[in-house]
């Protein structure tokens, strides 16, 4: 095993993910990924009101804090054919969005960034020529010397202190580290500048859902009422608050974080030639114009490609027991079938089975099971989710700002449409749909705006609230696209409480192990062939492994329909 | 709890002499690429003011308490991880991963034995060692070892408090919250799901400012901020008093403000500040946008019937004294409220029999 690299823990991320890499000299002939935290929240969730289920399923995840939430809902929305009005329908959206916002500036700011930026290197940085830096590329106004003065001057007394915090033991000074320190002082600069415009722009989750992280859902609607003459509803301040928070977001994107994503990918572009992984991408879609059943009207749009051909854009089907299927070959749960099955949602089973190393442990064995994230595939196919799925779908059903940014960053960086494919065009979609959704917030804000002017101010629909008026038996999915990826919760309802619940999520797609015909999954696949430089600090694999932005606890899910026995646990 | 030394102080005292003290000095400059001249001040600083170290760990948790962390405006993190404290272990923010980062999990606890604060977030799964893992360790023993040589250890949000909801029924894993382990420390709970952000950097503000502990309440709380339930605090609470409900969620009532009683809202029997402190800079909480309290600073709040069944239907269980009591002042509101309504049919009844 002495050809073995071990990440564990990979920091800067959600959850508890390790990465165990085969080298061949210097580079990875394979890698494996593995989920290592296992809760089971499916399994509680069964017998419980379905209405009660969001809050559950939004604790699956605090970071991406409201998709749970919202697929949920969804779900049993879809069950019993329950409409929603349209007021909720747009304050939905926008939550979302505000959740798109917030998240992938927070990813790229604070788990993603001190792969490229050596933050040590930044104290060499002269403040002018940083200055001069950013006024080249931006119109943000921090942007003086006299700012980057004290913030150089901030970083030096921190690293004087001898006490680096949350730096200690960080890669510096790695040759792969390409930044000049004036660009190190400026995204370190932005680093804090991010960190304090993310709790304003959370503000506007905590206007419709009362709190944030974790904001209130409901199913039918929406909690919070509107009234304009009320000081205990949806008013002129409090929309005005969001119409404050939608610039905010929409001035972040456009004057620091779109100008330092194509400043740094510059310095950069050896990634746009590797951490490719399966060329396969899925999207459920999202942000309904015209109500949840209307794909046609989405701004994302749903669709699978296959093998990069963007010309051909396949159906997806949620109910279709032929497509989503999820497998355990090489994930510590069982099937009654055996291992090498894959089932649909709606007839998936699991029970904990952990045959892994006793801890504490060295390695894993990947000959057998070494996950608790399944392995989920489309029509047998592995696939990825994510922003790049979303850009690609975007850019080949000719959606023109996503047509016009991506060339736009192509022609900046000075790189071919295949660099998309790869560890900085996953991150630079990342950036390009921010700024998607961050206009198109201003829309939905709009048009909430409109319908209430026109006198709709109906935020719930009560008619099917009350179990009592529900079908004996009920089933449905619902989707939404995650900031990380297509995400989809397919629910069970007998008798008024859930029978079965069911969540197969972006990070389970990403981050899942080999299935039984030992198709590697798309984190496992994107990582074969890096060179590391220096196998102790591993900042290439953080690099293509952040590019996902792994969000594990969602990764990891159990449920079981049956009843029976949900945990089976034997140390080899 | 020991007092704080600088490192100086504690060398000093642990035999280290001063030249072996320069010579780490200028190893840590040359570590950060620093000139030489640079040891100088570097050893300076050091004896002078150390920030006191805190090393967080994340065990079966969903990264919503470092989330809430992130939105508190005062302190801020970043003006806590610069000015104010140490944060040498924290999976979500540090920059190192795999060996570099336990490496610096165990540098810290080496550097400051006796006194670094411990923070947790997540349950601890017991059900099986391999239920969660971090660099193949077990939870368990990674918090035991943690524990050791911590001054104090802070629990924080209702999964490290009181085991959360991977503890929900069934609990699968096994899970349970930190103070069912480590029984020979003080243990801070700062419940909530997540924690008010405010009220995380609150407690360490407290530690920080006069060097103690918060007081607590009897499942270790902070009473500063459990000490009240919500519903005494809630701006809807005299709705409740004149019998004025919401009675389902786009009504009158839910327009104007009534009191979320009726809708399931378990503010009575919920001991949190969100009434008061609010969330993200005071913008609201959650019955100010029109949603009932989940309870969710209770122990065991996943599991006391649904969120939209009112606590008077006898679904809240009544296993501390505490909640008891609250649960009856919450049925004597109830009685007063109906008296209030029954005094208004009647004036109605008496105004329609007048005209």
């Amino acid at each position: 095993m002495n050809d073995r690299v071990i990440v564990d823990p990979i920091t800067r991320i959600e959850g508890h993910l390790r990465i165990e890499a085969r080298m061949d000299g210097d580079r990875i002939a394979e890698a494996w990924s593995s989920g290592t935290m296992v809760r089971g929240i499916e399994i509680i969730l069964r017998g419980r009101d379905p209405r009660d289920a969001w809050a559950f399923t939004q604790r699956i995840c605090g970071v991406c804090t409201l998709v749970h939430g919202i697929a949920s809902i969804r779900a049993v929305e879809d069950a019993l054919k329950y409409e929603i009005p349209k007021n909720a329908q747009l304050i939905r959206n926008l939550m979302i969005g505000a959740q798109y916002v917030h998240d992938h500036v927070m990813h790229f700011y604070h788990l993603h960034a001190l792969d490229w930026v050596d933050v040590v290197s930044a104290l060499q940085a002269d403040p002018q020529a940083t200055s001069d830096l950013a006024q080249s590329i931006s119109k943000y106004p921090k942007s003086s010397p006299g700012y980057f003065s004290d913030m150089r001057m901030k970083l030096k007394k921190f690293v004087e202190s001898g006490q680096l915090g949350i730096f200690a033991k960080g890669y510096w000074g790695h040759p792969a580290y390409k930044l000049p320190p004036e660009a190190n002082l400026m995204a370190f600069a932005h680093y804090l500048e991010a960190l304090s415009w993310q709790r304003d722009v959370a503000k506007l989750h905590t206007i419709f859902g009362g709190k944030s992280p974790h904001p209130n859902f409901l199913v039918g609607g929406v909690p919070c009422p509107i009234d304009l003459n009320s000081d205990s509803a949806i008013n002129s301040a409090r929309l005005a608050t969001v119409q404050n928070v939608i610039v905010q977001m929409r001035e972040f994107v456009d004057q620091v974080y779109l100008p330092d994503t194509l400043a740094i990918a510059g310095f950069y572009k050896d990634w746009t030639t590797q951490g490719e992984g399966v060329g396969n991408f899925l999207c459920y879609g999202d942000f309904p114009e015209q109500g949840i059943n209307d794909p046609a009207t989405f701004l994302f749009p749903r669709g699978a490609i296959l093998g990069r051909d963007l010309s051909t854009i396949h159906e997806v089907d949620l109910y279709a027991m032929d497509q989503v299927r999820e497998h355990v070959a090489h994930s510590w749960y069982d099937y009654d079938g055996g291992k090498t099955v894959g089932l649909h949602p709606y007839d998936g089973e699991t029970a904990l089975n952990y045959d892994g190393p006793t801890p504490p442990y060295e390695h894993l064995d990947v000959e057998e099971s070494y996950s608790w994230v399944k392995s989920p595939r489309w029509k047998g196919n592995v696939m990825e989710v994510g922003p790049l799925a979303r850009v690609l779908m975007l850019y080949a059903s000719g959606h023109e700002q996503t047509q016009e940014l991506v060339n736009y960053t192509l022609q900046t960086l000075d790189v071919p449409v295949e660099a998309l494919f790869s560890t900085l065009g996953r991150t630079a979609a990342r950036t390009l749909e921010s700024k998607v959704v961050a206009d198109n917030m201003q829309t939905w804000y709009d048009n909430l705006i409109d319908n209430i002017k026109a006198g709709d101010t109906r935020t719930f629909n009560e008619v099917l609230w009350e179990p009592s008026t529900w079908p004996k038996q009920a089933r449905g999915v619902g989707f939404t696209e995650a900031p990380r990826g297509a995400l989809a919760h397919w629910i069970v309802i007998e008798d008024g409480k859930i029978a079965n619940y069911q969540a197969v999520v972006p990070s389970t797609w990403n981050a899942g192990p080999r299935d039984a015909a030992g198709q590697p999954g798309p984190y496992e696949a994107a990582l074969a062939g890096h060179r590391l430089h220096d196998p102790k600090q591993p900042v290439e694999i953080l690099r293509t492994i952040h590019s996902f932005d792994p969000c594990i606890a969602c990764a990891v899910h159990i449920m079981d329909p049956n009843g029976k026995e949900l945990v089976n646990v034997k140390i080899c | 709890m020991r007092k704080h030394q600088t490192l100086g102080v504690y060398l000093h005292a642990q035999g280290v002499s001063r030249r072996a003290f320069l010579k780490f000095c200028s190893a840590t400059a040359s570590l950060m690429a620093l000139p030489p001249s640079a040891a100088a001040q570097v050893a300076a600083a050091l004896a002078a003011a150390r920030r006191p170290s805190v090393i967080w760990l994340s065990f079966q948790e969903c990264t919503g308490c470092t989330e809430s962390l992130t939105r508190s405006h005062a302190p801020t993190l970043e003006s806590l991880i610069f000015d104010a404290i140490s944060l040498d272990y924290h999976h979500t923010l540090q920059a190192a991963s795999g060996e570099s980062a336990e490496a610096a999990r165990i540098a810290a606890m080496e550097e400051n034995e006796g006194e670094y604060l411990l923070v947790v977030d997540g349950s601890i799964p017991l059900g099986n060692p391999g239920y969660s893992t971090i660099a193949g360790m077990s939870n368990l023993d990674m918090l035991r070892e943690t524990a050791g040589g911590a001054a104090a250890i802070i629990a924080v949000g209702t999964c490290a408090a009181f085991g959360g909801i991977p503890h929900a029924s069934p609990n699968p894993t096994g899970a349970v919250s930190v103070s069912e382990i480590i029984t020979d420390k003080p243990i801070v709970n700062v419940s909530g799901c997540p924690p008010i952000p405010v009220v995380i950097t609150g407690v360490l503000a407290h530690f920080l400012t006069f060097g103690t502990l918060p007081d607590l309440d009897h499942l270790g709380r902070p009473v500063a901020f459990f000490g009240q339930n919500i519903h005494d605090r809630c701006y809807r609470r005299p709705f409740y008093e004149r019998g004025q409900f919401a009675h389902t969620f786009d009504d009158e009532g839910a327009r104007k403000g009534w009191c979320l009683y009726e809708l399931g809202c378990k503010g009575p029997t919920t001991y949190n500040a969100c009434a008061t402190l609010k969330w993200n800079e005071g913008t609201s909480y959650p019955i100010a946008s029109g949603h009932g309290c989940l309870g969710c600073s209770e122990p065991d709040f996943w599991d006391k019937g649904s969120f939209y069944t009112p606590i008077s239907a006898g679904l809240w269980g009544s296993r501390e004294t505490l909640i008891g009591a609250a649960a009856a002042g919450a049925a004597l509101g109830v009685g007063s409220a109906l008296a209030a309504r029954a005094r208004k049919k009647k004036a109605r009844a008496a105004e329609e029999a007048e005209s």
